[in-house]
């Protein structure tokens, strides 16, 4: 490993520094022995500036920040300098750590569900920082908190304040949680993959709400993520951390444009990315008009939800009438953001999940009205791959037990001798030895895992495979190797392939058409060339304008044009178009009426009743 | 939050229904009857004496009289006390049974709720070591044995307590019963909190809390405590049970003139009445019990109102 | 087998396994070694406290019966009967709870109500009303009472664990193969229910051993001159004053037995608990 000594790094507005952090290590003393976390680490944050911590899940980014503010268990050893503003933080006792935490250094985490304290009021939580550090009355600090939440754009503040987390979304708690770190005016903002949980959408409206804060203020920020389009919309300077130790510094376009480490390059090489929306994909569209394999027509899938008393349920409509067809050997993208029924969907195709209305006819047969028996027989042409690699394997058997499984159910008279054999050849093409047979799901990485349900997927040669987020759970060059794959896999078998992901760059890669959901409703259908390079639908195009894309150039622009706005209810879905509550261009015909179903130029769809115009 | 209690307090009156049924039926067809071990009763004085109790009628019939006298708080005659109703039976022993068991539940939630967040706050030094093999000790044993032994240390060979009796509820009769009934529920309320708060302890809202520079103690008690009771709260209908089951054995080795001697006396006569008296009185209290258990955890837990 | 390693290494689970296992031995082996009978009356020596002669070891009873012999025998009994009651009320409540969480929706739901609406009853007194009105003393009556009420939670916690294994994802993965539902049950959701099964058995045992003795205690279980812990501890704690020994000595055993039981299924529930991992 090449590694540029960061110490050596002369800066001339030193005196500028909001942190340095001088051969910070950290380990950790466990019954295994001692295990270090981050060695030597050496940064600095000026005031204005936002430095992106980058590198995969434990290369020790968060660690090493969650040190210096005494926030780590008892067992952790932590060694060198960390200045704050001149004051030496690791020496400080854990009062003067206190009187700084949330008041001069503020703090955002990943996961603002389980990050609020579940039985306080939203309010309360923001109020009672203003009055530990602040000192302010009660009253004083809940006027302040309400002003902090309009700050923050959340919508109807006043409303909110009495609120419990779990009743607001995700992005609205994240929202509050930055209102928390703000509330003291701190002078420097610690971010801890504060997007990573949330749909893309969402982490564009949360990082452009960043970057703006950031210039209001002048606050110094650190953006921990392994993002790297969050860190070209948002950082001045990037550190890319790996194993510990940070392994690059400069200023983002440096970074992200010439990389001189082999580690950074692959890890900008493999960032996900739009391709140029001119340049051809690597998918073709499908060949002539061949007669669709798999057919959904008008499928709906409903979940009743029950409200306890008086015994009213209501019916959420997770799929609403969606119809396509999908022809032999060619694959269909589908996405959308979280709530828009993609998983639901998939599942339906597949009969794994009772469609309430609509038919779903595979190969001339209707899955929905065969005995269950036959259906069962003929699962051994359709099959799946789950979103979560490890809980999609059964955690007591073997792999090679698991990757059987089909042989045992399909293929009658087939010895032990024989099953190895098949197992170890479909272990094999998806470039997983055979010896890894012997052992437990929970012995492998989490692409290794997925790999396995690929091979059980694979080992009786389905003619339909479907993706529920394959790749979603994976680290970043894990991702792209999966998708590799099913590229091969796709073009060495000729099956057909529906792939469903919120990851709009990872679709364009692989599909040759796109569909895209919105609250269980069919929002545009098109061949991904034509619709990357010009969405018809509104919706469309705030999605591919929220892919975030690894460009210093281009991203900040990208971010500044974030829409506002969130889905709505399922349970309570808007009048006529579902999206015209967060359309730019709604207008009164869109309150009135559900847009019809389009067809344009005879190979793509939309739902829109202003698509002409813009 | 009202409208979550009334939800829960409509629900009680058919399980209760469904408690009188069954024990209805269980207890009716049993073999024997009332009348059996008097051996000097002739057939003509057994008929009358069904007869007058209504005993001779169809159970269909017999049933429905007795939810109609339920209905008016009447539990009907006792079929082995012949001087006194049902109702002047538990009348009689009821203030016993309940001072012991809400008193050892309460001492119980005294010490067991605020021994386990010492021993998670202090977590693997001496006084979590201590308590922990404490309450596992205190949890194996059942009243049956702590209850004699208390008396034979205490009473026979210290000669601090009185060693049975009841005398009104004189504080000194009461110690050693309700000690033997509070001592597994603390040791087991200990256990449960101490986990709990050492989870909620290691939750990322407690560290995102430290994160803002909060205070050890309004961290403890304002963003830990109320998640961690969760648990204990949920033991409380258990506990309930638990001390209703001591009881029995708690007024049998101190002698204490509860209704526990009722339960067991009446089954062995084969006295209808005052067994389902029992058994609709104790029914009532744990659902009473329970639902006050439910809306606590309600209120402590703003998630689970929602649902 | 990751389990069994970190089952082994735990000194409290090691030492509650020894002692559990020198404890049933001597109850299944140890009366035969003895001259006396569990029911045999020594006239010569009534009431004789430990210690004295070696021929009681552990001292006489108001009739003379050899208190060995009889807490040894109690051992044997109060073992027999809570294991199986604990097989009763685990197979009742495993087939129960995994077919309710299994079948889901409509069966699930009445299902569960039932198992709700028997739990709102207090069990305790069925369980004394039906010892007390059919046969007294009876094992038999015994165990149906004393596993009837423990199936209960076992079906509620399987029903749980169930609910939680159908939720994953490889229980689907299985659907998408083509297994039948029957199938499935049997080779994916029964072997991953094993574990928690394990560690709620183990727990079950101790609190089944407390139930029979508690019967015994208030006169509904084991009758005279059947000895068995519960009424043991009872005529002990009749005699305490002036023969503690027939308090203190079975009292001893069944502490001992418990705890060695409690800590065996919390070293247990430690080593298969996967957040150890």
């Amino acid at each position: 490993m090449r590694w540029i000594p960061v110490s050596a790094e002369v800066t001339p507005a030193d005196a500028g520094q909001v942190l340095r952090l001088c051969g910070l290590s950290v380990s950790f003393a466990t019954p295994a022995g001692v295990v270090s976390a981050a060695q030597d680490v050496n940064l600095h944050v000026a005031r204005g500036e936002c430095l992106g911590v980058v590198g995969e899940s434990g290369a020790g980014k968060s660690v090493s920040f969650l040190a210096l503010l005494g926030l780590l268990p008892p067992n952790a050893r932590v060694r060198g300098q960390a200045q704050f503003r001149g004051a030496e933080l690791l020496s400080a006792g854990p009062r003067a750590l206190e009187r700084l935490r949330g008041a001069a250094i503020g703090m955002v985490f990943q996961d603002p569900m389980t990050s609020l304290t579940p039985h306080l009021r939203v309010g309360e939580q923001i109020a009672e920082v203003l009055v530990r550090h602040r000192g302010l009355s009660w009253a004083a600090a809940r006027a302040r908190a309400q002003e902090l939440l309009r700050r923050v754009q959340v919508t109807d503040p006043a409303r909110r304040m009495g609120q419990y987390p779990h009743e607001l979304s995700g992005g609205m708690r994240q929202r509050v949680m930055i209102a928390i770190a703000l509330a003291c005016e701190p002078q420097l903002l610690i971010a801890d993959e504060p997007t990573t949980s949330l749909d893309v959408t969402i982490q564009a409206q949360i990082l452009a709400l960043l970057a703006q804060l950031k210039r209001e203020q002048g606050m110094a920020m650190v953006l921990i993520t392994h993002d790297l389009g969050a860190v070209a919309g948002v950082a001045d300077r990037v550190a890319v951390m790996r194993a510990g130790r940070v392994i690059e510094t400069g200023p983002v376009a440096a970074i992200l444009k010439a990389p001189s480490d082999p580690y950074t390059q692959a890890l900008v090489r493999n960032a996900p990315r739009l391709e140029e929306p001119t340049s051809a994909g690597v998918a073709q569209p499908a060949r002539g008009q061949q007669a669709a394999a798999l057919t959904l027509t008008d499928v709906s899938v409903g979940f009743t939800v029950r409200a306890r008393w008086f015994g009213q349920s209501t019916v959420l409509a997770a799929v609403n009438g969606v119809s396509f067809g999908l022809r032999a050997g060619e694959s269909l993208g589908v996405v959308g953001e979280s709530g828009a029924g993609k998983s639901t969907l998939a599942r339906a195709a597949l009969q794994l999940l009772k469609p309430s209305s609509g038919r779903v006819v595979w190969m001339g047969t209707a899955l929905g009205e065969v005995p269950a028996r036959e259906l069962r027989a003929l699962r051994r042409d359709l099959q799946i791959i789950f979103q979560d690699p490890l809980g999609s394997l059964d955690p007591r058997r073997t792999v090679g037990e698991i990757v059987a499984e089909p042989l045992q159910v399909h293929v009658s008279g087939l010895d032990a001798r024989a099953r190895e054999v098949e197992v170890a050849a479909a272990l094999l093409r998806v470039g997983l030895p055979a010896s890894l047979g012997g052992r437990y799901p929970h012995e492998l990485s989490g692409g290794e895992c997925q790999r396995v349900g690929i091979a059980r997927a694979m080992i009786l040669k389905p003619r339909l495979l479907v993706c529920d987020e394959p790749v979603s759970a994976l680290d970043t060059p894990t991702q792209q190797q999966i998708v590799s794959l099913l590229a091969e896999l796709k073009h060495a078998s000729g099956l057909s392939l529906v792939f469903v992901s919120h990851n709009l760059a990872l679709v364009q890669r692989l599909c040759e058409r796109v569909l895209v959901l919105y609250l269980g409703r069919m929002m545009e259908l098109a061949p991904a060339q034509l619709l990357y390079a010009r969405p018809l639908h509104p919706y469309t195009r705030e999605l591919i304008s929220a892919v975030p894309i690894p460009d210093p150039d281009l991203q900040p622009a990208r971010l500044a044009r974030a829409l506002p706005g969130e889905p709505p209810s399922p349970l309570n879905p808007p009048s006529g178009c579902v999206y015209r509550t967060r359309c730019p261009h709604a207008a009164a015909v869109c309150q009135e009426r559900v847009p019809a179903w389009e067809e344009v130029n005879g190979d793509r769809h939309v739902a829109c009743h202003r698509w002409r115009e813009l | 939050m009202l409208r979550y209690a009334l939800r829960r307090i409509g629900g009680l009156i058919p399980t209760l229904l469904v408690i009188v049924t069954v024990s209805f039926c269980i207890v009716r067809l049993a073999p024997g009857g009332p009348f059996d071990q008097e051996q000097t009763l002739t057939p003509a004085v057994r008929a009358n004496l069904d007869h007058l109790y209504g005993l001779d009628q169809p159970l269909a019939t017999q049933y429905a009289h007795y939810l109609g006298g339920l209905l008016h708080g009447d539990f009907g005659p006792s079929l082995s006390q012949r001087d006194f109703t049902v109702t002047e039976l538990i009348a009689q022993g009821l203030p016993v049974s309940v001072t012991v068991g809400l008193l050892a539940i309460l001492l119980a939630l005294v010490i067991g709720i605020p021994a386990g967040m010492v021993a998670a706050i202090w977590r693997n030094q001496g006084a979590d070591h201590g308590l922990t093999l404490f309450a596992a000790l205190a949890v194996a044993l059942p009243s049956f044995v702590t209850g004699p032994l208390f008396a034979l240390v205490f009473g026979l060979a210290l000669h601090w307590l009185p060693v049975a009796g009841w005398e009104r509820g004189a504080p000194r009769y009461l110690v050693l019963p309700v000690l033997t009934l509070a001592l597994p529920v603390a040791a087991y309320l200990a256990r449960l909190t101490r986990a709990s708060l050492l989870e909620v302890l290691g939750s990322p809202w407690i560290r995102s809390a430290r994160a803002r520079g909060l205070g050890g103690t309004r961290v403890l008690w304002r963003h830990a405590l109320r998640p961690a009771l969760l648990p204990a709260v949920s033991y409380l209908g258990p506990a309930l049970a638990y001390v209703v089951t001591g009881s029995l054995v708690v007024e049998t080795v101190f002698g204490l003139p509860g209704t526990g001697r009722y339960l067991v006396q009446g089954a062995i006569d084969r006295d209808y009445p005052l067994v389902m008296g029992m058994i609709v009185v104790y029914g009532t209290l744990l659902l009473v019990f329970n639902l006050i258990a439910d809306l606590l955890y309600g209120w402590l837990d703003p998630r689970v109102r929602h649902e | 087998m990751q389990a069994g390693r970190r089952l082994a290494s735990n000194r409290h689970t090691r030492l509650a396994l020894a002692v559990l296992g020198i404890i049933t031995l001597l109850a299944v082996v140890g009366p035969w070694f003895s001259p006396w009978a569990f029911d045999q009356l020594d006239w010569q020596h009534l009431a004789l406290p430990p210690g004295h002669i070696a021929a009681h070891w552990f001292g006489t009873d108001r009739l003379g019966r050899d208190l060995f012999v009889r807490t040894l025998c109690g051992v044997r009994l109060s073992l027999l009967i809570s294991i199986l009651a604990s097989l009763v009320s685990l197979g009742i409540g495993v087939a129960w709870g995994a077919v309710a969480g299994f079948a889901g929706a409509r069966t699930d739901e009445w299902m569960m109500r039932f198992v709700d609406v028997l739990y709102s009853l207090p069990y305790l007194f069925i369980v004394i009303i039906l010892t007390t009105l059919f046969q007294r003393g009876s094992i038999g009556v015994l165990l149906v009472a004393i596993g009837a009420v423990g199936w209960l939670t076992t079906a509620r916690i399987v029903r749980g664990e169930t609910l939680a294994l159908k939720r994953r994802e490889f229980i689907e993965a299985a659907r998408a193969t083509g297994l039948a539902p029957a199938a499935i049950l049997v080779r994916h959701i029964v072997p991953n229910l094993l574990g928690p099964v394990a560690v709620y058995a183990t727990l079950t045992i101790p609190q089944m051993i407390i139930f029979e003795s508690f019967l015994s205690f208030l006169g509904l279980g084991v009758q005279e001159p059947q000895a068995s812990l519960g009424n043991l501890i009872n005529v002990g704690a009749q005699e305490m004053q002036s023969a503690p020994w027939m308090l203190l000595v079975p009292t001893l055993f069944l502490v001992t037995l418990l705890i060695c039981l409690n800590l065996l299924g919390d070293g247990l529930r430690d080593a298969l608990d996967p957040r150890e991992r």
